[in-house]
């Protein structure tokens, strides 16, 4: 099972490696693994380039999006208000709306006010969309916080953001963690947005940069293989590190409310 | 949510005490201190972003679908005219029949897949089970665009697959992508590859949750395996099967990004999908009514599913 899982990985490493100009798609591994197809790739292929911009994106995201979804979920899971279940359930159609369908909009409000072709024309979308998940994995962390702690801060004076930034947010870490990594994960690989608002070359994220290569028939066969494996490492790497958090967040957060 | 709480358990004892008690109170929090507006000042903000992002622009896709617009030009209102070309359209039937073989690929497939392997892992206490679900559940956090790249050359005339056929002496040099009858089943199969793992995962923390006397009973019952999967393992695993189901078929009806990458749709319209479609109409056609109307149509059958998932649960559970 777990060979055929890698074996497509595999293939990808086996194509990066061999002497540009070859046309091997197969799983051969090169007599003289030609490793510097990598640094071009990285130099003269654009993917350093395309890494920045999906840095930015995703820096612009993930602390924006975490912040309004610990602020909602603190909301929506220690606090009683009026029509609290309205806004939470019309929150949680950003979890099941295939945003294909709100491309179209997307893109001409977008451009009507000059956002296209610009970070934040992605970053702004991308942070509504994440939230949706975002508010709906705080709430149920606050609703698990034992409620005498809030009840004894109340007691004291606390005021509600007292409350969270003093008793709740030290307990709510690891919850945080998981969340940021998914964010950044999902920000990382976001490919319609990405494709669609930001159309100059300079500008262009990593997935998005590389599906509009292989789209060209791009001959040079090698140079792309080692950027897709190039632009894979960043997720790859806090996927390793975070594995369990990531794991377990995904699947809970498939636990729709 | 059972599986959240469990996982925020306080480990303090003294917290933990007052934990039973939390539970059964969750729902009846009384307001905190300070003037009732302060709750909206904390939804505020995600309340804006989801207005401006998402409800908004679904409102609009609705009221684009109603026109005939080129994306440039003032648009000019149809009625219906969309809904009743989109329904007589060969092509888009098309598009949807595409779709409904990858929920076959994407769910049912990886579904069964999935709780077949799991009830044989839960069986046996085995070595490196971890490393194992690390790397099964890899496709989840690769992007879809790096995972096309990868199988574009899995499949290609001299590529892996076509390797792999030769050992088992079928000798071909055919490029699946690019063939009419075989394009389609070949992208449809790599859902299957990105699913298992997943749904793996997902029945194999389940069966962890099921209760270890209901497995002794089944024994001293004298419960061969495939008996104990079906009275104990199955059951047991209601709530991960109806997520399991609803992640894959909304990702199966979505796939956008992998049939882009892998063949655009092509050769001819052999593997288009409505997500294909909508970007084709909306960006390269200038047909942003026509979009919209499939925009539209898709998000009601994804609504309907997960609707009647979640209903389908709910009377199961009562």
């Amino acid at each position: 099972m777990s060979a055929i899982v890698i074996i497509p990985l595999l293939s990808i490493l086996s194509v990066a490696l061999q002497p540009s100009g070859s046309f091997i798609a197969g799983l051969t591994w090169p007599t003289n693994p030609q490793w510097s197809n990598f640094s071009n790739a990285w130099t003269t292929g654009s993917f350093a380039t395309l890494m920045g911009s999906s840095a930015i994106v995703a820096l612009g995201v993930v602390p924006i999006a975490v912040g309004i979804s610990v602020l909602a979920g603190y909301a929506f899971g220690i606090m009683k208000f009026r029509g609290s279940n309205i806004i939470f359930y019309a929150l949680l159609i950003g979890l099941v709306m295939p945003y294909e369908a709100t491309i179209a909009p997307l893109y001409y409000n977008l451009r009507g006010v000059g956002l296209t072709d610009n970070y934040l024309g992605v970053i702004l979308p991308e942070i509504a969309l994440f939230i949706s998940f975002g508010t709906f994995w705080m709430r149920a962390f606050f609703l698990s916080t034992p409620r005498a702690l809030v009840e004894a801060a109340k007691l004291d004076g606390a005021t509600p953001l007292g409350i969270l930034s003093r008793v709740l947010l030290p307990l709510a870490t690891p919850a945080i963690t998981t969340l940021a990594a998914l964010f950044f994960i999902w920000s990382w690989n976001e490919f319609l947005l990405a494709l669609v608002i930001l159309q100059s070359p300079e500008l262009q994220t990593a997935p998005a940069g590389l599906g509009l290569f292989v789209g060209q028939r791009s001959t040079d066969i090698q140079g792309l293989a080692a950027g897709a494996l190039i632009i894979t490492i960043p997720v790859i790497v806090v996927y390793i590190v975070l594995q369990r958090k990531i794991i377990s967040g995904m699947l809970q957060g498939a636990v729709k409310g | 949510m059972p599986s959240t709480l469990a996982a925020r358990r306080p480990s303090n004892p003294a917290v933990a005490g007052l934990w039973a008690k939390q539970k059964a109170s969750a729902k009846k929090r009384s307001q905190l201190g300070g003037p009732p507006s302060i709750p909206y000042l904390f939804v505020g903000p995600a309340i804006l972003f989801t207005a401006v992002f998402v409800i908004g622009p679904l409102l609009q896709t609705l009221w684009l679908s109603f026109f005939e617009w080129d994306g440039v030009s003032l648009g000019k209102w149809v009625g219906i005219a969309n809904y009743v070309a989109a329904l007589r359209n060969p092509q888009l039937l098309q598009a949807f029949t595409h779709s409904l073989i990858f929920v076959i690929t994407f769910c049912a497939l990886p579904v069964f897949l999935g709780m077949v392997l799991a009830a044989m892992l839960s069986r046996q206490k085995l070595r490196g089970l971890a490393a194992f679900r690390t790397i099964l559940f890899l496709p989840q956090v690769i992007s879809m665009v790096v995972v096309g790249v990868a199988w574009r050359w899995m499949y290609a005339d001299n590529g892996t697959v076509n390797q792999l056929l030769q050992l088992v002496g079928i000798r071909t040099t055919t490029a699946w992508l690019g063939d009419f009858t075989w394009a389609l089943p070949f992208i449809a199969i790599i859902g299957t590859w990105v699913m298992s793992g997943l749904c793996m995962v997902l029945f194999l923390a389940g069966i962890g949750k099921i209760d270890g006397e209901l497995y002794d009973a089944a024994k001293v019952d004298g419960a061969g395996p495939i008996r104990e999967f079906l009275s104990v393992t199955f059951p047991g695993l209601r709530q991960e099967l109806s997520v399991a189901v609803t992640i894959t078929i909304i990702a199966a009806l979505r796939s956008f990004d992998l049939v882009y990458v892998t063949t655009g749709g092509g050769p001819g319209t052999s593997t288009i999908v409505p997500g294909t479609e909508i970007y084709r109409l909306a960006f390269r056609a200038g047909e942003v009514g026509a979009a919209s109307t499939i925009a539209v149509l898709l998000t009601l059958i994804i609504f309907a599913v997960v609707f009647a998932i979640t209903r389908l649960l709910r009377e199961e559970q009562s």
